[in-house]
């Protein structure tokens, strides 16, 4: 009976249902810190500042793609080792710059690294599938962190050339190149994950794994790549943050990883798998992103920033629970 | 087994390259330096015993530790034995919270305690209006208490014992306590024979907080100084240790005996590494290839000895 009502609701278009999804709720969400915003500096609405704002939030956002296919995939699967695998690849591409290396090299040195780090980690996961992710990944990002230091002990490098900070400071018309590749990403993921059958399989993994595997998904194959897939893009923060910051140590992006999971659940994605729409975390990255600029301008510093997340998160997740938002995507017999 | 012996094997082989390093003046530096992660570690067994996790310790920490600080500051009079306590209680006042979110709504505890960590940590920054609490400013008392022994036996290590015992008896050889692995091993079946199955949770997570806000002390008289920063990731070395000691993190599984020789060998590693001329910067990187060689090691030899019960299986 419960199965049936559930397939139901979800082929007749009604506007309780319509409306009272996760994603609307961060829409209003958005909309308040905007208003916010706006009650807080009389100069805040303007293009320039929409556009511009991004800037300085959006590098950690290309991680949150993957972290949701991870997420999604279930099985306890979760990746905390994304910020160490940025400081690595970043720390190889400013030493490689550095010792000669021309700088369109390193960029790629930089992509490679952080994708060497993502397969090994899905590698180990993929031979060892009794250990949580969460410990193989914890022991990972002590690891790569560490390697991080021992290249380059506690020294920043920089001295990178002119060209290179476009990618952190540049801007395509009136738009900031990061925000462009936000958007490009942004596509890209949201076809991958809600039109593909590599999506698909990976929402079904997540929601059983043992009937995924019979009905001929390979799942082994499907962790390695979302993991794999995870290095690479962490490549992508790597290469935006430095940029930015024109110089790069081995401690940057510290405490990165924690950020990137809360961007994704405050998005409605489920740590216990199967569930999480590509526009949840969309919206999330900007409220999280906004608010930190609005409370900036206040003159409130990181702290209340972080306390709000915390309740945010928390409440986020209470709310979904009580079954008002997004019944439709809990399959039957999941609590 | 294997654990004990990779530590004898660790000992011999520092001791040979540096004989300083069992002496009984660096053993007692070993145990001190230990204190803390064990303190932290039974609370993390018992809540990965019941297939949870709480990342909120390090903050609980900074939270507690800040707050007694503050206090210790207006009332430099104030005996060690309150400051301790009001640790213990504004801990456990979180790990209630905690635990209440987890346990009556069913949150995965990995949110709940990654937005309590945010939270807290806020809060630290927000009582001490982002600023220290220097060594200059605390009473002599409470920084003397790190350095202090009790008997002979240095405080910490005392505490750390006691903390041991009580809990290896609670864990053991209580009904609560037995509760515990009946909740991490299997949930369902615990709560169809009637055990209070959230109130267990619940529990688990106010233990946790508790000891945090002991060890939120403890950490502030040792290092004399009380930050909003204070024990920034210290839940993983936590993890860490608890799952070096064979401590499952998908429940039901774990001793405080070999909780114990976790916590040793990290201790012994963070000793053992400068004593034998390591780079600081090669010790950032040991630990983390240590706890993946051991979890390896151990679903390896696990695996053998699952084969091993099959085959004695078949007739």
């Amino acid at each position: 009976m419960e199965n049936k009502k559930i397939i139901l609701e979800e082929k007749t278009w009604n506007a309780k249902s319509f409306f009272f999804q996760w994603e609307w709720m961060l829409v209003v969400l958005l909309l308040l810190v905007h208003v916010f915003n706006g009650a807080v500096s009389p100069y805040y609405f303007s293009v320039d500042t929409f556009l511009s704002t991004p800037m300085s939030f959006l590098d950690q956002a290309f991680i949150v793609f993957p972290m949701m296919l991870v997420l999604i995939s279930g099985n306890g699967n979760i990746d905390i080792s994304v910020a160490s695998i940025v400081a690595l690849s970043s720390v190889i591409m400013g030493v490689s710059y550095n010792h000669g290396v021309p700088m369109s090299a390193s960029i790629v040195l930089c992509f490679l690294t952080a994708t060497l780090c993502g397969f090994i980690n899905g590698s180990i996961l993929v031979k060892f599938p009794e250990l949580p992710a969460m410990i193989v990944t914890l022991s990972t990002q002590i690891l790569y962190r560490g390697v991080a230091y021992i290249i380059l002990e506690n020294r920043a490098v920089g001295k990178f050339p002119s060209w290179f900070e476009y990618f952190g400071w540049g801007y395509v018309g009136p738009i900031p190149f990061i925000f462009l590749m936000f958007i490009i990403c942004a596509v890209i993921y949201g076809i991958v994950i809600h039109k593909t059958s590599f999506g698909r399989s990976v929402y079904a993994v997540g929601n059983n794994r043992t009937a995924a595997l019979y009905s001929g998904i390979k799942t082994n194959r499907l962790t390695l790549l979302i993991f794999t897939l995870t290095g690479f893009m962490s490549g992508f923060t790597a290469l935006f943050l430095t940029s930015r910051m024109g110089s790069t140590r081995p401690n940057i992006a510290s405490g990165y990883e924690m950020d990137i999971i809360a961007m994704a659940v405050l998005g409605g994605v489920s740590t216990d798998g199967g569930k999480g729409r590509i526009w949840g975390p969309v919206l999330a990255i900007f409220i999280i992103g906004y608010l930190e600029y609005g409370l900036g301008l206040l003159n409130q510093s990181a702290q209340v920033v972080m306390i709000i997340i915390g309740i945010l998160l928390i409440s986020s997740v209470l709310i979904q629970d009580i079954h008002i938002f997004g019944k439709h995507r809990v399959l039957p017999g999941r609590k | 087994m294997g654990l004990l012996a990779s530590i004898v094997v660790i000992s011999i082989f520092v001791e040979i390259r540096n004989p300083m390093f069992l002496t009984l003046s660096n053993l007692k530096d070993i145990g001190v330096n230990t204190a803390i992660l064990s303190i932290l570690a039974v609370g993390m067994m018992m809540v990965l015993l019941t297939a949870g996790i709480d990342l909120s310790l390090g903050a609980t920490i900074a939270f507690s530790g800040m707050c007694v600080a503050l206090t210790l500051v207006a009332h430099p009079e104030l005996p060690i034995g309150v400051a301790i306590l009001e640790g213990i209680v504004l801990g456990g006042l979180i790990g209630l919270i905690l635990g209440f979110f987890i346990s009556r709504f069913s949150i995965l505890p990995i949110i709940a305690s990654l937005g309590m960590m945010d939270i807290v940590r806020g809060f630290t920054y927000v009582v001490s209006r982002s600023k220290w609490v220097s060594a200059y400013q605390m009473p002599d008392d409470f920084k003397n208490f790190a350095t202090g022994s009790f008997f002979g036996i240095p405080n910490f290590i005392f505490i750390a014992v006691v903390v041991y015992i009580l809990f290896y008896y609670f864990i053991n050889y209580t009904k609560v306590g037995r509760w515990i692995y009946a909740v991490g091993s299997n949930p369902s079946a615990a709560q169809i024979s009637g055990i209070p199955k959230k109130r267990v949770i619940a529990l688990v997570y106010t233990l946790m907080g508790a000891l945090a806000g002991l060890a939120g002390v403890l950490w502030v008289s040792k290092f004399a100084s009380a930050q909003g920063d204070t024990a920034e990731g210290e839940e993983m070395n936590v993890i860490a240790a608890c799952v070096i000691g064979g401590v499952s993190t998908t429940g039901g599984r774990g001793k405080v005996s070999g909780l114990v020789l976790g916590c040793l060998l990290f201790g012994i590693l963070d000793n053992a590494l400068p004593l034998i001329n390591v780079s600081p910067f090669w010790q950032k990187a040991i630990p983390g290839a240590i706890i993946l060689i051991a979890v390896m090691a151990n679903a390896v030899t696990r695996r053998q000895a699952d084969l091993r019960a099959l085959k004695s299986r078949t007739i």
